[in-house]
Order: C-alpha cells, then sequence, then structure tokens
C-alpha cells in the first residue's frame, strides 16, 4: 500500500471516530433541553444517519468530476468547520427551539437538525470520495469498499467507546468537540499539503 | 436428622419473609414490581443484578413511613412554615405527596415523573391521592423546570427525588439545572434533595450545591444510607428557632413515624464546616459524568 493510500485510510479513520464522538455527545447537549429519555437518542440517531445518507450521495456525486486528494482534503476542511457551530450556537439554538415547540420531541429532532445535520452530510461525503480515490482496478473495487468501510466504521466503534467512557470524565462537552474539529482541520491541510507537494514533485519529473 | 431439622427451619424461616411479585410492567425505562411480603407493599425497579427498592408502605398503616429517607426529607419542615406550592420531581410510589398532603390539605403539590408506568403503580397499589390539588405530570424534571421559569412559576418547597440508587439522571445534577432550581424557588423556600453520603460523587454533589446555593444543610443519621440535602435557605434558623419548631411539629408528624426531635439532632451545617476539598470540580451541564464518579 503506498503513502497516499494510507493517508486516505488514516483519514476515513478519523472521520468516522468523529462521527461516532460528536454523535454520543449529541446526547448531552441535548439533555438539558429536551431531557434523557429515548426519543432524545431517536432523534439524535435519526438525523446522523439521515445526513451520512444524503452526504454518502453528495459525496458519490462530487467524486465523478476531477477527483484529487486535495478536494478530499477540502471536505475535511469544510467539515471542521461546520462543527464549531456545535460549540458557539448549540445554547441559543436550544433555547430559542425549546421556548417555541413544547413537545420534547420535535424539539430535540429539530435541534439536532438544526446543530448535526450540516457537518454529518459533509462528513458522510467522505466514504465514498475516499473509495473513488483508492480505487484503481474495477475488479478490486468491492475489496477496496470492504477495506474502507472496515476502517472508518472501526474508527466508529473507538470513537463512541473512547468519548463514552474516558474523554467526558477528563474533558468538558465543548472542549471535546473542539478537539475534533481541529483534528478534522488539521487532517484536511495535511491532505491538501500533500497533494500539493506530489503536484510540485510531478512537475519536476516531467521538467527534468 | 439434625440436618433435615435445620432444612426445615431454613425452609420456614423463608417463608415468613417470602415475598410475591404481584405486579410485574415493563416500562420504556425499566422493570417495574410490586412486591407483596406479609404487611409490607413494595416498589421496586428490577436491574439484572439486584432490586432496588423505591418505596414501601404498611398495608395496614399506610400512614406510617417505612423509609428512613423519606422521614428524612421532613426535616425540611425544620426550615420552612406551612408550605404552599409543594413540587416533587420523582413519584416513586406517592409516598411523599401522600404524607404531605394529609399534613397540608391546602397546599398544592405538583408530582413530576419521567416514567407513566411508575404514576399508574403508584395509583393502583399505593393510594396515590390525586386532587384538584395534587397534580401529576409526565415529564423530564428538567424540563418541566425550565418550563415553570419560563412561566416565572414559585415554588417554596421543592423536592428533588428523581436518582433511583443504580442511576443518576446526569443533567440533574449539575449547577445549571440546580440554577434552574434556584429560579423557581419562592423567597423563604427550600429545596430537599434525596441523595448519597457516600462515593466520589460526594465531595463534587456537595461542591457543585454550595456553588448554587451557598451554605446547606446536610441531613445524616446512619453514615451507610442516603442524605437529605437542604438547600436555598436565606439564613439559617437559631438553635431556638429550630427548638420551637420541633415543639409545634413533633404531635403532627409522629403518626408518619417520623421523630423530628432526632432528626433535629443530625442536621450537619456545611457553614464553618465544609467536608469536601475546596478544588472539588463542580459538575456542570459541560461536564457531568455522575454515573462514572458514583462508585
Amino acid at each position: 500500500m503506498n503513502k497516499i493510500n494510507a493517508l486516505i485510510y488514516f483519514l476515513a479513520f478519523s472521520s468516522g471516530f468523529c462521527i461516532m464522538g460528536i454523535e454520543l455527545l449529541g446526547g448531552r447537549i441535548l439533555a438539558p433541553y429536551f431531557g434523557s429519555s429515548v426519543h432524545i437518542w431517536g432523534s439524535i440517531i435519526t438525523v446522523f444517519m439521515l445526513s451520512l445518507s444524503i452526504g454518502y450521495l453528495l459525496g458519490g456525486k462530487l467524486s465523478t468530476h476531477n477527483p484529487s486528494l486535495a478536494k478530499y482534503g477540502v471536505i475535511f476542511f469544510i467539515a471542521s468547520i461546520m462543527v464549531i457551530p456545535i460549540v458557539l450556537f448549540a445554547e441559543p439554538i436550544m433555547a430559542f427551539i425549546f421556548s417555541h415547540i413544547e413537545d420534547s420531541r420535535y424539539g430535540s429532532l429539530l435541534a439536532s437538525t438544526a446543530l448535526f445535520f450540516i457537518p454529518t452530510t459533509i462528513l458522510g461525503m467522505i466514504s465514498p470520495y475516499s473509495v473513488r480515490l483508492l480505487v484503481t482496478d474495477h475488479e478490486k473495487s468491492g475489496q477496496v469498499a470492504g477495506g474502507l468501510y472496515f476502517v472508518s466504521t472501526l474508527g466508529s466503534a473507538l470513537g463512541t467507546i473512547i468519548t463514552s467512557f474516558y474523554m467526558v470524565l477528563a474533558f468538558d462537552v465543548n472542549d471535546i468537540i473542539k478537539t475534533f474539529a481541529s483534528v478534522l482541520g488539521a487532517l484536511g491541510l495535511l491532505a491538501i499539503a500533500v497533494s500539493q507537494t506530489r503536484a510540485k514533485e510531478r512537475t519536476v519529473c516531467l521538467e527534468s | 436428622m439434625f440436618r433435615v431439622l435445620i432444612g426445615c427451619v431454613i425452609l420456614i424461616l423463608s417463608f415468613g419473609v417470602y415475598s410475591e411479585v404481584i405486579h410485574k410492567e415493563r416500562s420504556l425505562y425499566r422493570n417495574i414490581l410490586v412486591e407483596e411480603s406479609g404487611d409490607l407493599l413494595c416498589l421496586k425497579f428490577n436491574e439484572k443484578t439486584r432490586k432496588s427498592t423505591q418505596s414501601c408502605m404498611y398495608k395496614s398503616k399506610p400512614k406510617k413511613l417505612v423509609f428512613n429517607y423519606t422521614k428524612m426529607t421532613f426535616a425540611s419542615l425544620l426550615f420552612i412554615d406551612n408550605p404552599q406550592n409543594v413540587l416533587i420531581i420523582g413519584l416513586g410510589g406517592g409516598t411523599l405527596s401522600n404524607t404531605i398532603h394529609e399534613l397540608y390539605p391546602n397546599a398544592s403539590i405538583e408530582n413530576v415523573e419521567i416514567d407513566p408506568a411508575v404514576i399508574k403503580v403508584a395509583r393502583d397499589y399505593f393510594q396515590f391521592i390525586e386532587t384538584d390539588k395534587v397534580t401529576s405530570k409526565v415529564q423530564d424534571g428538567r424540563i418541566f423546570i425550565k418550563r415553570a421559569a419560563l412561566k416565572k412559576q414559585k415554588y417554596d418547597w421543592i423536592i428533588l427525588d428523581a436518582f433511583n440508587g443504580d442511576y443518576i439522571p446526569e443533567h440533574l445534577l449539575t449547577k445549571e439545572f440546580f440554577a434552574e432550581v434556584k429560579s423557581v424557588l419562592a423567597e423563604g423556600g427550600i429545596v430537599a434533595a434525596n441523595t448519597f453520603s457516600s462515593s466520589k460523587l460526594y465531595q463534587h454533589e456537595s461542591a457543585t450545591y454550595y456553588d448554587v446555593f451557598g451554605d446547606f444543610v446536610n441531613v445524616v443519621t446512619d453514615k451507610n444510607s442516603n442524605r437529605i440535602i437542604l438547600a436555598g435557605l436565606n439564613a439559617m434558623p437559631s438553635d431556638q428557632q429550630i427548638a420551637k419548631r420541633v415543639k409545634q411539629l413533633a404531635v403532627k408528624l409522629a403518626p408518619y413515624d417520623v421523630d423530628i426531635h432526632s432528626l433535629s439532632e443530625h442536621l450537619l451545617y456545611t457553614k464553618d464546616n465544609q467536608n469536601w476539598p475546596s478544588d472539588t470540580k463542580v459538575l456542570t451541564d459541560q461536564y457531568s459524568p455522575a454515573n462514572l464518579l458514583n462508585y
């Protein structure tokens, strides 16, 4: 496996980690306004599944237009920026929804949509885009997709357990979310940087 | 022969305390059991490893309170006169509501319980009384109090009894929640919380109460059981005032088996007597791993 592919797998792993970490903290974020009953999880999981499904579609579509590692990095970078409003605006958004909607089921559904829909959709774009970047031989496309799902879902599993078992004991919810955002942003920039160096190397090769 | 005899004795003894499950129900949150053993009727939540008893009643003497912590809750009356608006978060068998209703028939009592099945069982098996003045509502306690604050409602006696021994709703043990509770507390009112007296959580909980309410009172009669936190008092009453209230309440509370005189001797004031490290981390909506700290 070449270094670029290893980087793509690592990025997919990290996005899986962050998605589930954020989803898990979603319960924490909503509880003060909408309680911690089972329908809160209903709202959160629905919104995450829905936005991931839309993200898969969009990511797949995007991958048909001149796919590149640089664009892949840009997806991460945008996702990182879209996670930040969870930290900055969760309180006023939830307070507004709380005062306008009595039923905590629909209140929590709307709040989780407002907070998580956009970042999760963008994070959802990563999986199909990764597959596009990794596949070179259509005979192996299924195997590559399998490997990618393996890595990103493993990331999700670890993101869930590490966040819920250890991180909530050590850090504030917002600090954990900020860390996820920074990691996503840094990885995006890394992908962009790597693709730039590669482009330069290629140009150098061609010139010589 | 001797062995057989021992066997018989054990069998008889075990029959003596034999308890029968007379109602079983799986609710959205848990398995609920109503168990009858002799004169005692108990509401239990069934977990895999053990049953946690939530509320009990003597069938022949329904007035008489069974649990120490229920009795301890009435230490609140040493600090307030004649409560008129009572809020109870966490219904259980409805024992507190029934008792307060009998003591103060004119008081309005709002019970908030997240689990509709618990309310049903309280009505069907524990003679939970509901009137125009005594109501129950199915809602998360945090949401109820937030809405009450928006409506500018005030209560002079707020009882927090939503922890079931195994699980703490973490959003009900944060600085922000207590601030909301404080915002619906009437002038001169009191908050009474039924909670733990051991575990690492003790310190965090104390620090969090102190952060919001300032000095408070712990009611602890037995180190290994629950404590009742009494918070929200503007001024601590003098010993004479307490003694006066003990006199007034003693007869009134006797039928419920509440020994108010003894309770008045188990009040631990945190003023000048903080029993937690001053750098203890306050629990907030941002940091509230209460269940992970409760060991």
